[in-house]
């Protein structure tokens, strides 16, 4: 019997030429990336350099001018037919992004749910899976993140960190093959960054493709696979960690970086 | 050990004693008033004219409230939408509704009679009752400030909520209803429960083309008897008692909504 031979390995994400503007103001100057499956993609720089922006294109939360964007093969957001490119139909996208997992820097918890029901929400009314069984996996992904005995509790009763700790098993829940992260601890005291970075170094151990947008750079570091470093709507440069954190090629990253972390590592 | 003495607050005591003096006096001037007949306000009260009068204040008050909520979400949303046209359309007809007297609207539906004679194959009179067109004035003028309202309550939830929503893949219909319109009712809920009130006493004016409410119950009784004032006191009466009601409602709701801790951003 002949062995079956795996398909080339597709690249989870792939952003050929991405434009974005804002009325006058182009946000987005062609950004071309590849997330391999299972890679953790860190994304740095400024503020206003375009990082969030970008990975709102990616899920389609923010239309693109110019360029692509593939998800795990499949074009975001437009049907290719010709040399045109046509909007997707509504339901279309959201069938897209029920498949790819985001996780904000406010967190953007539903403050009339409880943190179970936050959980259940999607899996229910979007995937119409039973009750009782969205409600057995979501307490599972509570226990996961560390807030099994929280399931009860509304948001408003909840700290920062565990506020996006629910928020990330929130998306979980919908098994998503891609997480997106915009800046997830940048709204938090500094002493709850670390339990909401551990629940994310435990999804990349599983093998989570993510793209984290992120200002920390020690979990750029350790959890990255790798870096991209943005500034002006551009990718300036990107590769493994210990490459572009010690050893950056261009000045405008070694600018950056020195900012960041104050004196060169 | 030291004692605390509050501060002497000669003037509030003053001023408190002033306050029942008046009241007392007010009070005494109808009760003791000889131009008043106790004895009418106490015959027709529960009258059966009077009840019926009131029955239809609060069907028609109910009406209106549901058509008027059901308008106002369905203007509101238009009034948010990408489509110019939808939004021009939500803002004329806010316009025109706020713009003009409801008691003018109330004598055009209720006159309606003089512009269409005929409503496809009706007759006008005969479709356009007064209690009809005083339910359709009333619904259509409250859908107006409900719209505001309702605005005024999807504007106030985060947008990040709406992001949320969408990236876990729930569309725009579902997001309104599961995630957007329920936060927005606590900012809704208050206002909402003034406009109700509003409306309450509003459908007085319907007696205007005798729309067979509690006033319009009350003048037809006292045209026949000339007891203005003691009618006026019995209908005045059940007013009170239907806006003290719907209060206590609205400050229950209110307080029950609040109980599940829901804040309009989430805590840091």
């Amino acid at each position: 019997m002949p062995l079956i031979e795996s398909a080339p390995a597709l690249p989870m994400v792939r952003a050929v030429g991405v434009h974005k503007r804002y009325r006058r103001e182009e946000v987005l100057k062609g950004i071309d990336l590849e997330v391999a499956s299972g890679e953790v993609l860190c994304l740095i720089g400024p503020s206003g350099s375009g990082k969030s922006t970008f990975l709102r294109c990616i899920n389609h939360l923010e239309k693109i001018d110019a360029g692509r964007v593939y998800v795990d093969g499949e074009l975001v957001g437009y049907r290719e037919g010709g040399d045109c490119l046509f909007e997707m139909h509504p339901r279309e996208v959201c069938r897209q992004r029920a498949d790819i997992g985001m996780v904000f820097q406010r967190f953007n918890l539903f403050p009339h749910l409880t943190a179970l029901e936050n959980v259940i929400e999607a899996p229910l009314r979007v995937r119409r899976e039973p009750r009782p069984q969205a409600i057995q996996r979501a307490r599972a992904l509570l226990e996961r993140v560390g807030l099994r005995e929280k399931a009860d509790a509304y948001p408003s009763r909840l700290s920062g960190g565990q506020q996006q700790r629910v928020a990330i098993a929130r998306a979980l829940a919908m098994r998503p093959k891609l997480m997106l992260f915009d800046e997830p601890t940048s709204a938090l005291d500094p002493e709850l960054v670390g339990e909401v970075l551990n629940v994310m170094r435990g999804l990349a151990d599983d093998g989570m493709t993510m793209i984290v947008v992120t200002h920390e750079m020690a979990f750029a570091r350790d959890a990255g696979d790798t870096v991209a470093f943005m500034d002006g709507g551009v990718i300036v440069e990107s590769g493994a960690p210990g490459e572009i954190l010690a050893n950056p090629r261009h000045e405008r990253t070694r600018a950056f970086l020195s900012r960041v972390i104050g004196a060169r590592p | 050990m030291t004692r605390v003495v509050p501060l002497r607050r000669p003037w509030l005591w003053l001023g408190s004693a002033a306050v029942l003096v008046v009241a007392a006096l007010l009070g005494l001037s109808i009760w003791r008033n000889p131009n008043i007949q106790h004895d009418v306000i106490v015959q027709f009260q529960f009258a059966p004219a009077i009840l019926q009068g009131l029955r239809t204040t609060v069907v028609l008050a109910l009406l209106a409230a549901v058509i008027g909520a059901v308008l106002g979400v369905l203007l509101a949303v238009m009034r948010l939408s990408p489509s110019p046209i939808l939004r021009l359309a939500s803002g004329f007809y806010t316009w025109l509704l706020r713009g003009t007297p409801l008691l003018v609207q109330i004598l055009i539906w209720g006159n309606l009679a003089l512009l269409f004679e005929h409503l496809g194959p009706f007759r006008t009179n005969d479709v356009l009752t007064p209690f009809v067109a005083s339910v359709i004035a009333l619904g259509l003028n409250e859908g107006a400030y409900m719209a505001e309202i309702v605005r005024a309550g999807i504007i106030a939830v985060d947008r990040g909520q709406n992001d949320a929503a969408l990236a876990l893949g729930m569309s725009h219909p579902l997001t309104m209803r599961r995630i957007i319109l329920p936060q927005a009712l606590r900012v809704i809920l208050p206002p909402a429960g003034n406009q109700f009130i509003s409306l309450l006493k509003a459908t007085s004016l319907v007696s205007v083309i005798a729309g067979g409410d509690l006033l319009t119950a009350s003048e037809n009784i006292s045209s026949a008897n000339l007891h203005t004032i003691e009618l006026m006191l019995v209908a005045t009466f059940w007013y009170l008692m239907l806006t003290t009601i719907t209060s206590v409602g609205q400050h229950f709701v209110e307080r029950r909504l609040g109980k599940t801790g829901v804040g309009m951003h989430a805590a840091h």
